[in-house]
């Protein structure tokens, strides 16, 4: 009886079929489309942002690429550039570069007065607002590479100064200019003169990519060419101190080292040291190399000391995983056929873990390269990168700066045109650092092997 | 191991060695970010005017330059200190303790500082001592009785200026014109509002100069209630608070603003608009001299420092028509003076 009962109690199981889905099933499948419907909106809103970020980037720092140059033929006076006539080199560099600006103005004005072009102007210091301060710099280098152009007519395609390349750019708008010292309305009209008659061109800036860095007066001038010169030693320097260091010790602990208490605290402070932050090696830096190591000040060979520090650990940590990843029958295999510890290690387990360790590497260095705080605190950050290094010692040794640097030190400075540059100085920084991984993925691509 | 014991030796030996073979043949140059432009524009002209490679000039403020200075002499310490004040006292002292004793003072010129806002934003035109301390101070005087600030607007410090929150930008504390704004605006707005009558009758002290220290020190006291806001960084942290919050109001120098005329809109303060003309005649009231100092010890050992000194001096850097005039530094009118000073390498409080 109490069987049939309990027979009777059970409820028949509802009829399902494989069309209609029961509420059961129906909720589970409305929780995963959410789900999915929540990642692709994750992933949306990442992607928007780095849009907006790279759109951001392109459109403030194409402008650094190209620059607006005046082509300007320039008398040049033997009367004021060489007064006593001899040709001789040290009286001709006894004229300094104020001796210069007015023959490069003069030949301005007259070039403006041949044209036909009305202009209220009718002296020649009033063109100083449209040429750039390094023009006379250029001209006195030529005159002193060539002293025996003097008396001669030369034609030179000297920069714009900031305001009019800023002009032409649409970074200094017309109603901005009436109370701005640097610029008049006048001169801008001038300017769009000068455009019509072919004299003031615009064209591709090789020397932002080559040059050294400007003072705050001349923004149009500055390039990134030797900061990129002084990440390229510091790289250098990381590269040849943390990988050699890095690998061996990595080596050591995953393959030699005891398993004790001691090896345990060393793993523990390697982690520990890949997640200080920079700055703290910055002023380890400062302590150690500089004065107690009495290196010199803002080289690039302090700055990659420092960033080899910041490196080893990220390099450990990747090479010990690369290490891991290789079977263990690999060792064994070769333990078997007679070799020995070091040769199991060198000839089968390191050719294997390479790509891995040089991934790490790679990302290691990469992030090496975009790093600013630490070098903050060596003196590499300021009006450093003024001198391209004249060797490879000059180029470990000299004071220099580093791209990331630069780039902060332009973004400080008052003069907008500098603005620009620091965001086309982010555009090579960033190319450099998408070749570096691409270079990583590559090699992960090609080389990695999976057991 | 032994790869570890090599790198690490070798790195050891060329580093030693390094430093030990390698003279420098540039000036180094640290300090005040005020002076900063100047000095970077002097450099690069030195650079292309002499043989001598351009000299290297780091910012970071006029006290940590000067401290940097003071570190000692040597190859590995700089050349010279940039600041936007005279050298203290106690910093002389420091100086002296790390065996740097002949110091040249050299006075470049005078830079105005200027008070500045959006634009496009309220009508903050003319502004006095006395308005920047009732705006700023944490006390202020009412009925002749000190109280805690009460202000929360701009026009309840005066009526005159706009009806808006009072958000001021000022320099931190480890810059140079941090000082200059506590001497010559605060300190001139508590005066005038009677406080600093006040905070000497409350001062406790066993001189009449060391209350009346006391009592400008009070003066110097900013509110912590986040209406006025410490800048640590350059103006362009400044520029860029002014950008996002149209109400606020910052403290420049006469030459950032005038790089930046299509963002910033510049106030009076005492009636007077700031202009390298009023400012090199004195009539705008907030102004202070920049210097830089140099190594007596490192003239003849580092190639180029006194040709670097003599340079930023002459007529035609430091002149009135000079590029350091024209990028918005008042030039001195004792420059002659200065130029002779530095050709004899006089130094401070002596020969």
């Amino acid at each position: 009886m109490t069987d049939m009962a309990t027979n009777n109690d059970i409820v028949p199981p509802a009829k399902s079929s494989l069309l209609a889905l029961d509420a059961r099933t129906q909720r589970r499948n409305r929780e995963e489309s959410t789900f999915k419907a929540l990642g692709l909106g994750a992933v949306g809103i990442g992607m928007l942002f780095l849009l907006i970020l790279l759109t951001t980037i392109v459109s403030n720092g194409v402008g650094a690429f190209t620059q607006t140059f005046i082509n300007v033929p320039v008398y040049l006076d033997p009367a004021k550039l060489d007064k006593k006539g001899e040709r001789n080199l040290d009286d001709i560099k006894k004229v300094s570069t104020f001796g210069y600006s007015p023959l490069v103005l003069n030949g301005l004005l007259e070039l403006v007065q041949e044209n036909g072009i009305d202009t209220p102007f009718e002296k020649s210091k009033q063109m100083k607002s449209l040429v750039s301060a390094s023009a006379a710099a250029k001209v006195r280098d030529y005159v002193i590479a060539n002293p025996d152009q003097i008396g001669e007519t030369v034609t030179f395609n000297l920069l714009a100064a900031s305001r009019v390349d800023g002009y032409l750019k649409d970074r200094v708008k017309r109603e901005d200019v009436a109370r701005d010292k640097n610029i008049s309305a006048e001169h801008l009209d001038l300017v769009d003169e000068l455009v019509k008659a072919g004299i003031v061109k615009k064209g591709f800036n090789w020397s932002f990519i080559t040059g050294a860095d400007a003072s705050e007066s001349r923004a149009e001038q500055a390039g990134i060419g030797v900061a990129m010169m002084g990440s390229f030693f510091m790289m250098l320097v990381v590269l040849l101190l943390s990988l050699p260091i890095g690998v061996a010790a990595s080596i050591y602990l995953e393959e030699f080292a005891p398993q004790n208490k001691f090896t345990d605290l060393i793993e523990v402070n390697i982690s520990n040291l890949a997640a200080v932050p920079s700055i703290v090696f910055g002023i380890l830096g400062l302590a150690v190399f500089i004065q107690f190591m009495h290196l010199p000040q803002s080289a690039p060979l302090v700055g990659g000391l420092v960033l080899t520090l910041m490196t080893l650990p990220t390099i450990i940590i990747s090479t010990r995983a690369a290490l891991k990843a290789v079977p263990s029958s690999i060792r064994q295999a070769a333990l078997g056929v007679g070799a020995s510890k070091m040769q199991s290690v060198f000839h089968h387990v390191l050719p294997l873990a390479m790509p891995g360790i040089l991934t790490g590497t790679i990302i290691g260095l990469a992030q090496a390269l975009g790093e600013t705080a630490p070098l903050l605190l060596i003196g590499m950050v300021g009006y450093i990168a003024s001198n391209p290094p004249d060797g490879i010692v000059s180029g470990f040794m000299d004071p220099n700066s580093a791209m990331p640097a630069q780039i902060y030190e332009w973004a400080k400075r008052a003069d907008p045109a500098y603005y620009e540059r620091a965001w086309g100085g982010i555009i090579i920084l960033l190319l450099f650092l998408l070749t570096m991984n691409v270079i990583a993925v590559i090699l992960r691509r090609r080389f990695e092997r999976r057991w | 191991m032994s790869l570890v014991k090599l790198t690490t030796s070798a790195v050891a030996i060329a580093a030693v060695s390094a430093s030990a073979a390698y003279a420098r043949d540039n000036v180094q140059v640290a300090g005040s970010s005020t002076v900063l432009p100047y000095a970077s524009i002097v450099a690069e002209a030195f650079g292309e005017n002499f043989d001598f490679p351009t000299p290297v000039v780091e910012s970071g403020g006029s006290s940590a330059g000067l401290k940097r200075f003071c570190e000692g002499v040597g190859e590995n310490t700089i050349d010279v200190a940039n600041a936007s004040r005279a050298i203290r006292e106690k910093e002389v002292k420091a100086c002296a303790e790390n065996g740097v004793t002949d110091i040249i003072e050299v006075r470049i010129g005078y830079d105005g500082i200027v008070f500045a806002s959006q634009i496009d934003g309220p009508d903050f035109t003319a502004f006095e001592p006395i308005d920047w301390f009732n705006a700023l101070s944490p006390k202020v005087v009412v009925d002749g009785a000190l109280v805690d600030n009460p202000n929360n607007k701009w026009s309840d410090a005066n009526a005159d200026l706009p009806d808006v929150e009072i958000a001021a930008f000022i320099p931190g504390t480890k810059h140079g014109t941090r000082e200059v704004f506590e001497e010559k605006v605060l300190v001139e707005g508590c005066k005038a509002s009677g406080a600093y009558d006040l905070y000497l009758a409350a001062a406790e002290g066993d001189s009449e100069k060391a209350k009346k220290k006391a009592a400008k020190k009070a003066c110097y006291h900013v509110r912590t209630d986040g209406k006025s806001v410490d800048i640590d960084g350059d103006y362009t942290e400044t520029l860029a608070r002014i950008d996002s919050n149209a109400e606020g109001v910052g403290v420049f120098g006469l030459a950032f603003y005038e790089n930046n005329t299509d963002k910033l809109k510049v106030a009076t303060m005492s009636e007077v608009a700031p202009s390298t003309e009023t400012i090199a005649s004195g009539e705008y009231p907030v102004s202070r001299p920049l210097f830089f100092y140099i190594k007596k010890a490192h003239i003849g050992v580092i190639p180029g420092l006194k040709e670097y000194a003599e340079f930023f001096v002459a007529d035609e850097i430091a002149g009135p028509d000079g590029p350091l005039a024209e990028y918005g530094l008042v030039s001195d009118p004792e420059l002659s003076e200065t130029q002779s000073s530095v050709a004899d390498e006089t130094t401070l409080g002596g020969s």
